[in-house]
């Protein structure tokens, strides 16, 4: 199949998610430089924002908007997790709940725990300096 | 110089001579860096979409690639050099997620294969999934009891 490649490269996508996206990461520098959360804390709180936003139909205008740029930071993952879930629950009640949030983020936990794993083997640890 | 009296006169002093931490410099490096990542994840997402996948597809192999590459980069040592520049521009994009998953685990090597790297790699994603994962369970079986998605907006 050919590709469009200015459908690829389409300006105005590219821009509304590089904007998304990078005002999205300033959030986590401001929570970064300006309280005493550390990086942990701060990932999980961005992935539980995103699945209650997502859980309220509030993200997805976002993703609407932005594409990439609001799925690919951490809040994507979260809402993700919620719009699965909800999927779910439509189709199969409420095991829908327990199994729908897994499924539509099984991708990108397993290659996480896959690549992961696989990277951690190739790499050297990194010495201590003196 | 006169000699400080009291503690609040020394923290001024203090204030005035400590460097301001540079939060700006900081916001726009994580700003840019932050918003190329979800660009080149968009890239990815658009030549899905041309080669016929759905959003749902596109959306996931956006996430392994992304995931792919900064596991390597991480366990490279690259990507640590990258996070010390870019700061949240590094770590809030599923870049920081897989950053994550490999670093305790490289540092945690010399304690085995086993509970060495596969006990440490969830050191931080752990608890990421275990918040996230419960959720969106209570948001499924919220969804399930009003059955209404948006009801407070309404």
């Amino acid at each position: 199949m050919d590709i469009d490649w200015s459908q690829v490269f389409n300006i105005a996508s590219l821009l509304k998610c590089f904007f998304v996206g990078g005002l999205i990461c300033i959030i986590g520098q401001i929570l970064i430089d300006k309280t005493k959360l550390t990086p942990a804390k701060i990932l999980v709180t961005f992935v539980t924002i995103g699945t209650i936003l997502g859980g309220l139909g509030i993200y997805q205008y976002l993703v609407d908007f932005a594409g990439a740029g609001a799925t690919v930071p951490l809040t994507g993952f979260g809402y993700n997790l919620a719009k699965g879930a909800i999927e779910n629950v439509q189709t199969s009640g409420l095991i829908g709940a327990f199994t729908g949030g897994v499924k539509a983020a099984a991708g990108g936990i397993a290659a996480a725990v896959f690549f992961g794993y696989l990277a951690s083997l190739i790499s050297k640890p990194k010495m201590k300096k003196q | 110089m006169e000699p400080l009296e009291t503690k609040q006169a020394y923290q001024e002093y203090v204030d005035k001579k400590s460097p301001n931490s540079p939060i700006w410099k900081n916001c726009f490096n994580a700003f840019w860096v932050g918003g190329l990542i979800c660009t080149i994840g968009q890239i990815i997402l658009n030549i899905c979409k041309q080669r016929g996948f759905d959003t749902a597809t596109s959306g996931t192999i956006v996430s392994i690639i992304l995931i792919g590459i900064s596991a390597f980069l991480t366990g490279l040592n690259i990507f640590n050099k990258i996070g010390k520049f870019a700061g949240a521009g590094s770590l809030i994009p599923i870049t920081g997620f897989a950053n994550s998953i490999v670093s305790p685990a490289m540092e945690y090597k010399s304690e085995g294969y086993v509970m060495g790297v596969g006990g440490k790699m969830f050191t931080v994603a752990g608890p990421v999934l275990v918040f996230g994962i419960s959720a969106s369970i209570l948001v499924g079986i919220i969804y399930l009891i009003f059955n209404t998605q948006s009801i407070t907006l309404v």
